[in-house]
């Protein structure tokens, strides 16, 4: 596999997977402005996965649904960040707040890549992830003195840092104003990611081709 | 054999699926056109990523290009050529007139929180500058919500992306 599709499955499937666990508020956020901002937010992330998987099936020959549903779950590249469920609302927000921080440091990366077609979708999806990063600033603004929202970014910083290598990994702690801890690195899973694609894939197993 | 300028008609018949009042030309989503061999190629760029009404939008040009008798080639472009900088000014002046609020023009720089937290928004029912931020999403991706405290009728605001 080549770096530019290993690149892009990575941000993919961080994409995909974050976007299905932002989705699992709809119908239970705290109130409705949040039911609707996490549903948005979930349909946002998924249509950045979902062109993002079709830029790596051009480059792999394959499809983006093959992409997204057809893997195993060992084969998915995301970071175990986006992959934690059953989280209240404080590590709801420290997630959203840490992922956007971190997305954003390789959105512009990506932007000032020498590959035309990385550089334009990075710069069409950034136009969509200023909101995202809106939200996630006037959460963690309102929160930042509640221990509950301060115990949840503690505790879900090593797992942020997992998002992003080298200097782009020092860059987060600049933002966040945070030392460097072990990370949880790419490569491993937790059975959380297991459980979801058990439920994400269920119909293309059910019924492979299936189509809608 | 059917000329480009035929088919730019015929595309601006077709509604956007979700705010039926603007064509996909007012909308600014057909980047170009191209008729070649009694073949139509068109340039769609997409407004936001997730939009539902992406595959819609798509199916109807090609139905509609079939109608003229020529075969559909619709290019899904995924790159940065749309922003709502691009919605037609006839297509603003219909959103606003069915109670949708422009977007505002991308010359204010990125979107951030201060400005939409700003009375710079106007209800497109008054047009009074006293609105206020409600929610920075909406029920569609493209809208966030917005209340007049002059007229106290809530509304929706196109984002401006």
């Amino acid at each position: 596999m080549t770096e530019r599709a290993q690149l892009l499955l990575e941000i993919a499937d961080d994409e995909l997977i974050l976007g299905w666990r932002d989705s699992e508020w709809t119908g239970i956020a705290p109130f409705l402005e949040e039911d609707v901002a996490f549903s948005s937010i979930a349909q946002n992330e998924i249509g950045h996965a979902r062109a993002l998987y079709e830029l790596a099936a051009g480059d792999l020959g394959t499809t983006a649904d093959e992409l997204a549903f057809d893997r195993t779950p060992e084969e998915y590249r995301c970071a175990q960040l986006v992959e934690l469920r059953r989280l209240d609302w404080a590590h709801t927000i420290a997630r959203h707040w840490l992922y956007e921080t971190a997305d954003a440091i390789r959105i512009e990366a990506l932007k000032a890549s020498d590959d035309a077609e990385l550089a334009g979708l990075a710069a069409k999806i950034d136009r969509e992830e200023v909101y995202h990063r809106m939200h996630a600033e006037m959460w963690a603004e309102r929160l930042r003195n509640e221990p509950r929202f301060r115990e949840a970014v503690d505790e879900l910083w090593p797992y942020a840092l997992g998002l992003l290598e080298g200097e782009q990994r020092e860059a987060l702690c600049e933002r966040v104003e945070r030392q460097a801890v072990e990370p949880v690195v790419r490569g491993g899973h937790s059975d959380e990611l297991r459980e979801l694609w058990e439920e994400m894939t269920i119909v293309r197993r059910s019924v492979p081709g299936a189509a809608w | 054999m059917v000329s480009a300028e035929r088919v730019w008609e015929a595309l601006a018949e077709i509604p956007d699926p979700e705010i039926p009042v603007i064509s996909l030309v007012d909308l600014g989503v057909i980047r170009a056109v191209a008729v070649e061999d009694g073949r139509v190629r068109v340039e769609f760029t997409p407004t936001f990523l997730g939009c539902p009404a992406l595959e819609l939008m798509r199916d109807a040009m090609a139905e509609r290009i079939r109608e003229l008798g020529a075969e559909p080639q619709v290019e899904v472009i995924l790159d940065d050529s749309w922003s709502t900088d691009r919605i037609t000014a006839a297509g603003r002046e219909k959103l606003r007139a069915s109670g949708f609020a422009p977007p505002a023009p991308r010359r204010a720089g990125t979107p951030n929180l201060v400005q939409l937290r700003s009375g710079a928004f106007r209800c497109p029912y008054c047009g009074s500058t006293e609105t206020r931020l409600e929610n920075i999403f909406g029920p569609t991706a493209c809208r966030s919500l917005r209340y007049c405290t002059s007229c106290r009728q809530p509304f929706e605001q196109f984002k401006t992306i």
